[in-house]
């Protein structure tokens, strides 16, 4: 179609809409923001004579690849410690991509403009598109790969993880509370505008180097749909900007939706690429050095900075404290080696790491080894069953870490841990604005102004609490992480599938009790509890010697 | 002579061995999703990529929904319908829509609209039209395009967020999507019957559509589905009493009827397109409604409430079918009264409502 006639066509499609009199539309959910003087900003054209057979021939495309990569036996070329990683990448995000397309009508209840609600129409089929399309991609490894224990109970698993809550905030983020906050601000401004970038294409790129082909085949073609929903935020921000008192709704919520995105998609991300890639070319991007090129540059720098010219106070800030975890804080690498700490109580199996990823890892992020090498060298010692227990039972000098209670992801990076009692609670931040958005903006007023509809922190948030006390066998039973054998654990601290002997089973977890750091703090005294926060915060959980 | 570039390093490929079947180790062999039981013996593809996609407390979630809204709990509660279900999950969509099937159909669809439109002008297929028929097509198949879009854009779009599993959710968003195009159809014939014919006045649709007193029974009805924040009575009262009463009675039971009479063969291969959405869409609602009213603990219950919701809605579409009746006596080539197209519409209501296991409104009858 011409450009000419896909105008005409476009103008014509809008005057499909019109203002009812008999009755009011519905308001199924709500928001505090206001669009009384809002201009009609137009988001990219799209008319669905024209969006089906391109989607159609983008999906032919992948399922052509699909095809080939079975043909060609791509996976006698993977790399296990990157597929692996994928058990837990892709249980988690066809949530929030369908959770995207359940967004869309929250946004088209906000925002009085047809031509948006068109946009955003287009943006649900895309939505479920990609979580369907990803579901197929994870059957495929499911019947392909090596392993496929873990993919095969993926969306239970990922339902009862204590990663998978980590996750599941990147989804239930977009459809609840605030209609704007939730459907524009988190989802579509800061994750899709942003984060995308890294979860698309940064980690595609690295599947490629560790042999999977198909997933840069799938998640570039789910990529491409994102430039038309960055284009249906980016109409809402201005629309909203145009109301003055929507301006403290904007900056409070571009604080919440940065560092939460930064937060959550950096640590699982993040560990994705540094920790399950092979690839250790000196001159290959780390995730900081991908960070800086697609969160600093192409989002910071050309995306939120200019939107300053509008009188809106950017988050500068919370960039720079992410920029600073992620380049200096060792944020990614705390993750990862917690990810591993966990290893009986996940679904996939963690490669150790090697001299190889040592040398790489000190190259690229200088004092790696010095914080992290001789726990990644007990890892590997304590990988294989010999009488120990998991490492996390074992005095590696690691001290398990309590959980954010915003973001979920533990307080990796000690020193900045916040302790506040909420809600009659005591409860842990990995963060300043983590606590201030548990605190402070997920409440009813902000800043002295009534704020009904933001959303509230809800759940039993700290994984930790669910199993107290509990014997780890049973936990790991219960969970359902066993094999066929009704024995072989689903995770293993290694990779090698080769002899049994060297798998870990149900009854070497039997007699270990677990504990929740946060059950553990509520029930110490003042004193206690005071002396244990600032030996938490004084530690640095470095493993020095282990006998 | 080329110049010298940085030099530049690969990715190495190496042969793992990480293909299925090389080691037999426990689980080697476990490659279905084992969290549900399919329907049948072996899972569909439709079931692999939909079911337990979002997550349920009553599944396996087991940390709970972790927001919640400003009055109320978050995720997708079951309170938002009156109706209840010992088990949500029991639906699956017969359509067994998934992302392929979505782009297969639709893209079908538009494919087959574009040439018969391509052929149509190429045939010069709309000068034999008579004066009354284009009147016909500019006002009355103009208008219709807003109810179409009305129910994707504000009835179906908003009831895919509410409903409590993820297969009822993407039946509903597919629904939606049927109806966005089908309008987008509508109104894009629209705009290549103003570029074709002289005199076709294309705007004259929204005048009719706003205040043409035949289409307003109908405007009302639309708006008032809008209104619903019930998210199985709006899917009722749109799918199970608006579509045969209105949509059906309009599209296959006078335009499917006549267009051909008078001369018209281009404008029944859109509205059929259409009437092949409903038909998959009918087919999905069905078996979500059936399986709520043969539900072994809350089936009197849901009828009980789908009793009430046809009480409170077949009035409003009976009157929106009836407003709509000046316009079977417009063409030139009359071929069947309202009275016919009318008792084809309840008939097909009735056997709706008998699959149902519902009693039939004394509307019908008056």
């Amino acid at each position: 179609m011409s450009r000419q006639s896909m105008s005409k066509a476009h103008k014509k499609i809008t005057e499909l809409s019109w203002e009812p009199t008999f009755a009011t539309p519905a308001k199924r959910f709500g928001t505090d923001y206001t669009f009384d003087n809002a201009p009609k900003k137009d988001p990219l054209k799209q008319i669905l004579r024209s969006y089906f057979p391109m989607e159609e021939e983008k999906d032919s495309r992948v399922f052509g690849a699909m095809d080939g990569a079975i043909r060609g036996n791509m996976f006698r070329q993977v790399q296990e410690r990157w597929m692996e990683w994928q058990k837990l990448f892709l249980s988690i995000i066809p949530f929030p991509e369908i959770s995207a397309a359940r967004a869309m009508p929250m946004a088209i209840d906000a925002v009085p403009n047809p031509e948006i609600h068109n946009g955003l129409a287009v943006q649900m089929i895309d939505e479920v598109r990609h979580s369907t399309i990803q579901m197929n991609l994870k059957r495929l490894y499911m019947n392909h790969y090596i392993d496929p224990a873990g993919f095969d109970m993926t969306e239970k698993a990922f339902a009862n993880n204590y990663a998978g809550t980590i996750g599941r905030q990147f989804g239930e983020g977009f459809i609840t509370g605030d209609a704007i906050t939730a459907a524009n601000i988190y989802l579509t401004v800061v994750a899709e505008t942003a984060f995308t970038n890294t979860l698309f294409v940064a980690m595609p790129s690295e599947a490629a180097a560790n042999g999977d082909y198909l997933l840069p085949t799938v998640f570039h073609s789910v990529q491409s749909d994102e430039s038309r929903h960055i284009s249906n935020g980016y109409s809402i921000l201005l629309m909203a900007l145009a109301d003055e008192d929507n301006r403290v709704l904007l900056e409070r919520d571009l604080r919440y939706a940065w560092w939460n995105n930064h937060c959550v998609v950096d640590a699982a991300i993040g560990t994705f690429i540094e920790y399950g890639s092979k690839d250790r070319r000196k001159d290959r991007d780390s995730y900081a050095e991908m960070w800086q090129r697609w969160i600093y540059d192409d989002y910071y720098r050309s995306y939120l900075i200019p939107l300053e010219k509008y009188g809106l106070t950017i988050p500068h800030d919370l960039v720079e404290k992410s920029w600073e975890r992620i380049n200096n804080g060792f944020y990614v690498h705390r993750v990862a080696q917690f990810f591993a700490t966990g290893w009986p109580v996940n679904y996939w199996r963690i490669d150790p790491m090697t001299d190889t990823d040592f040398e790489w890892f000190e190259h690229k992020y200088p004092g790696w080894y010095n914080q992290f090498g001789k726990w990644w060298e007990a890892y590997a010692r304590l990988s294989k069953p010999n009488g120990h227990k998991p490492i996390a039972f074992e005095d590696v000098q690691y001290q398990y870490p309590h959980r954010c209670w915003t973001c979920m992801v533990p307080c990796l990076i000690r020193e900045d841990m916040v302790t506040d009692k909420v809600d009659d609670q005591w409860r842990t931040y990995c963060s300043e604005t983590c606590h201030w958005t548990d605190a402070v903006a997920f409440r009813p007023e902000y800043e002295g102004r009534a704020t009904p509809n933001m959303g509230r922190l809800t759940g039993k948030r700290e994984w930790e609490s669910l199993h107290h006390g509990r014997d780890l066998a049973d936990i790991v039973t219960d969970l359902g992480y066993i094999r066929d054998d009704g024995k072989t654990l689903i995770p293993q601290p290694h990779l090698d599938l080769s002899d049994p002997k060297k798998l870990w089973t149900i009854d070497k977890l039997r007699g270990i009790e677990f504990q929740s750091p946060n059950v553990l703090l509520n029930e110490m005294t003042d004193a206690e509890r005071e002396a244990h926060i600032a030996e938490y915060k004084a530690n640095p959980n470095v493993t020095t010697s282990v006998a | 002579m080329a110049s010298p570039t940085t030099e530049r390093s690969f990715p190495k490929p190496e042969f793992t061995g990480a293909e299925a079947g090389l080691l037999d180790f426990p689980s080697s062999k476990s490659r279905t999703y084992n969290y549900f039981t399919p329907a049948k013996l072996r899972a569909t593809m439709y079931e692999d990529v939909t079911v337990d996609v979002q997550p349920d407390p009553d599944r396996h979630l087991t940390q709970g929904w972790i927001y919640g809204f400003g009055d109320g709990p978050g995720g997708y509660p079951k309170e938002w319908t009156e109706l209840r279900s010992a088990n949500w999950h029991a639906f699956l969509d017969p359509n067994e829509e998934w992302e392929q099937t979505i782009f297969r159909n639709n893209s079908n669809i538009v494919r087959q609209i574009q040439l018969n439109l391509a052929n149509a002008k190429k045939a010069n297929a709309y000068a034999g039209w008579s004066a009354g028929w284009v009147r016909f097509v500019e006002k009355h198949i103009g208008a219709w395009m807003h109810a179409e879009h009305g129910l994707g854009m504000h009835v179906f779009m908003s009831e895919q967020r509410s409903a409590p599993t993820n297969m009822i959710n993407n039946a509903i968003a597919v629904n939606s999507t049927h109806k966005l195009r089908f309008a987008q159809d509508l109104a894009l014939y629209n705009l290549d019957l103003t570029e074709s014919i002289d005199g076709f006045d294309g705007t004259v649709h929204r005048s009719a559509w706003h205040s043409d007193p035949v289409w307003q029974g109908v405007r009302e009805n639309v708006e008032r589905l809008t209104a619903i924040g019930d998210w199985a009575e709006s899917l009722f009262a749109t799918n199970v009493v608006f579509e045969p009463l209105v949509g059906v009675l309009f599209r296959s039971g006078l335009v499917m009827q006549i267009a051909a009479r008078n001369g018209d063969y281009v404008t029944p291969t859109l509205v059929g397109a259409g009437e092949n959405d409903y038909d998959r869409d009918h087919r999905y609602t069905r078996a979500l409604f059936s399986l709520l009213t043969k539900d072994p603990e809350h089936g009197e219950h849901n009828k009980r409430v789908l009793g009430e919701w046809l009480e409170r809605w077949v009035p409003v579409s009976v009157r929106a079918a009836q407003e709509l009746q000046p316009i079977w006596s417009q063409p030139h080539e009359k071929v069947l009264t309202f009275a016919d197209s009318w008792s084809a519409a309840v008939d097909a209501f009735r056997e709706f409502l008998t699959d149902l296991d519902l009693p039939e409104p004394k509307e019908l009858s008056a």
